[in-house]
């Protein structure tokens, strides 16, 4: 397991927080992303992960706090925006476009951040950069074949691989994988845990999950959310020791 | 492998018989007496605003019941354009009718466009309805009577072609071709938009719009972008009015010009950009035969159509051969989005 390295954040929120009406799904949280770190997000049903994702992502605004995205404050920034600044999720609940094939779900991905706007008028193009760029990110994500299949038809394992090939296409900065692994065979979860891992080597990632073991595996960091609140942050082993951590959360897994 | 556009056809046997259909349309005239030649111009001009509003419905998903305003208020520009009772040539006030439907679009559409679904719907109905009562609670372009206009010249190049030097029987053949040309650059337009990147994008955001933001699309500029041009093309069609009638009064823009429009679409197939061509034809048509036979035209149209809808699920042009292979089948399942076997939807679940 690598130490945190001394880098400048990527990302960063500074007292981020979110209340639906009376709710506060995410209260005051201050977190760093570096590149080359795999950061995860743990916490029980309802802790806020999925909402601070959708927070960083742009898919809703904050009541209050900022977001910093290398060095810029983008809190107010649109989604599609901030994907044009090196930022790229994907989702807990698949989400492709199913009528589309695999390929050309991978190649809008690439067009949205890739293609100038003067180039809209072109028929796609069957080879070249925008083609390669979608490729490339297919087999990454572990799918190398197939590619001219409706992307509806896939196996549920292969929609997940999907939406990550998706998200690599906009070839980003700064990765928000909400659980990757949902819905996936423990093969196809430990494939994916080596992708994390050589993915955290270039970008910045930023992991939502639910097994505890997995994380333990493949984190260097690790932020603790209880009821939208960060209980802890720090390395995997410091975490798991800590006491706090042991009785809100951890205490019925270990 | 990155799949072809979905509403253009996708063999040489489908675009064969696009090329056919107009084909039988450039010859037509000299096989048809004056008032069928007139009814066919009548059945261009619809099929030409049910196109334009395909490229909202079957482009982009976005299902407007104010596409009738733009038509109308186009052939309201006609008549501004000629207030002394003096026609103005054609490309005059066929570029300023466009571009004032195509105004008026970006307007509407910019506020409208804030909205989605059935309120997207709710508010286009209300702003077609405003421009509606604009023209027909006001003295405006002769109130609710209407107002008759000077056809603009069909001319060119300081070269005007007169409809009254040809033979009496010949006299409805210029608005046809004037008519049958626009049709066919219209759809010409719309199949290269369809087929560009631009049209992936709508596609994309006709499927999943928020996957398509979160994609770093600005789906708001990129819809905006297709009702503007879909404005702007309807503005063509309502020119195309004005020139082949010669009157405009307030029912060009009411919403039922919009519904008309959009049975058009559902009537020729939802899915392919030939539909509402073959839609309007096939309504425009049958409404005159629905006349010949009965005094109960609506009853008939009426129960046609919802026979029409009920049994073609995808319109007339959505139809397959019975005999068409299992696999084929199954391919057109899954492009309209659903499993093409039941049982793979519950893999690995």
């Amino acid at each position: 397991m690598t130490s945190a390295q001394p880098l400048p954040p990527l990302l960063e929120t500074v007292a981020l927080s979110k209340s639906f009406g009376g709710l506060a799904a995410v209260r005051h949280v201050s977190l760093t992303l570096a590149r080359g770190e795999l950061h995860a997000v743990i916490g029980p049903n309802g802790a806020g992960k999925s909402t601070l994702v959708n927070l960083l992502a742009g898919a809703i605004a904050p009541t209050s706090g900022r977001i910093l995205l290398d060095d810029r404050d983008v809190t107010r920034l649109p989604e599609h925006a901030r994907t044009h600044l090196g930022l790229a999720r994907s989702f807990q609940r698949t989400n492709i476009l199913p009528s589309l094939t695999v390929l050309e779900n991978v190649r809008l991905a690439a067009q949205a951040v890739s293609l100038p706007a003067r180039g809209l008028l072109k028929a796609p193009p069957r080879d070249g950069s925008l083609i390669e760029q979608a490729e490339a990110a297919l087999v990454r994500a572990g799918l190398p074949y197939g590619h001219g299949r409706i992307s509806g038809t896939l196996a549920h394992g292969q929609q997940r691989q999907l939406e990550i090939a998706m998200a690599l296409a906009a070839r980003p900065k700064v990765l928000l994988l909400d659980e990757p692994l949902a819905g996936m065979g423990p093969e196809e979860g430990e494939r994916v845990a080596a992708l994390l891992k050589s993915l955290a080597v270039e970008h910045a990632v930023l992991l939502i999950e639910h097994d505890m073991d997995f994380v333990f595996t493949v984190a260097d960091r690790l932020t603790v959310l209880v009821e939208g609140s960060v209980l802890a942050t720090g390395r995997p082993e410091e975490v798991r020791l800590d006491a706090e951590v042991q009785a809100a959360y951890l205490g019925g897994h270990a | 492998m990155i799949g072809q556009a979905r509403l253009l056809p996708k063999t040489w046997v489908g675009w064969g018989l696009v090329w056919l259909g107009f084909a039988v349309l450039a010859v037509a005239p000299g096989f048809m007496t004056p008032f069928y030649v007139g009814l066919t111009t009548t059945a261009m001009i619809a099929a030409m605003l049910a196109l334009s509003l395909q490229l909202l419905v079957g482009g982009t998903g976005l299902v407007s019941l104010g596409h009738g305003a733009f038509y109308g208020l186009a052939a309201y520009v006609v008549y501004f354009l000629s207030p002394d009772g003096a026609a103005r040539p054609i490309w005059i006030t066929l570029p300023l009718a466009m571009a004032a439907a195509g105004a008026a679009a970006l307007v509407i559409g910019a506020v409208s466009l804030r909205t989605k679904g059935f309120f997207f719907l709710m508010v286009t109905l209300a702003f077609g309805q405003l421009v509606y009562s604009v023209f027909h609670d006001t003295k405006l372009g002769g109130g609710t009577d209407g107002a008759y206009l000077a056809k603009p010249l069909i001319s060119a190049f300081g070269f005007t072609f007169e409809p009254t030097g040809l033979p009496r029987s010949k006299r409805s053949w210029p608005a046809y071709y004037v008519a049958l040309a626009q049709l066919a650059a219209m759809f010409a337009i719309l199949a290269f938009l369809l087929r560009s990147m631009f049209g992936r994008a709508l596609e994309g955001i006709r499927v999943n719009e928020s996957r398509m933001r979160a994609l770093g699309f600005n789906t708001y500029a990129y819809k905006l972008a297709a009702f503007t041009i879909a404005g702007a093309l309807a503005g063509a069609a309502g020119h195309m009015w004005a020139m082949q009638s010669g009157f405009v009064n307030p029912e060009l823009i009411g919403w039922h010009r919009s519904a008309e429009a959009l049975l058009h679409i559902l009537l020729g197939g939802i899915g392919t950009l030939a539909g509402p061509i073959v839609g309007a034809f096939a309504f425009i048509f049958l409404s005159d035969f629905a006349q010949q036979i009965t005094e109960r035209k609506l009853l008939v149209e009426g129960g046609v159509i919802l026979a029409a809808v009920l049994l073609m699920r995808n319109g007339i042009t959505g139809l397959t051969w019975p005999w068409r292979p299992a696999d084929r089948r199954a391919h057109d399942a899954t492009e309209r989005g659903e499993p093409a076997d039941p049982r793979e939807a519950h893999v690995d679940d």
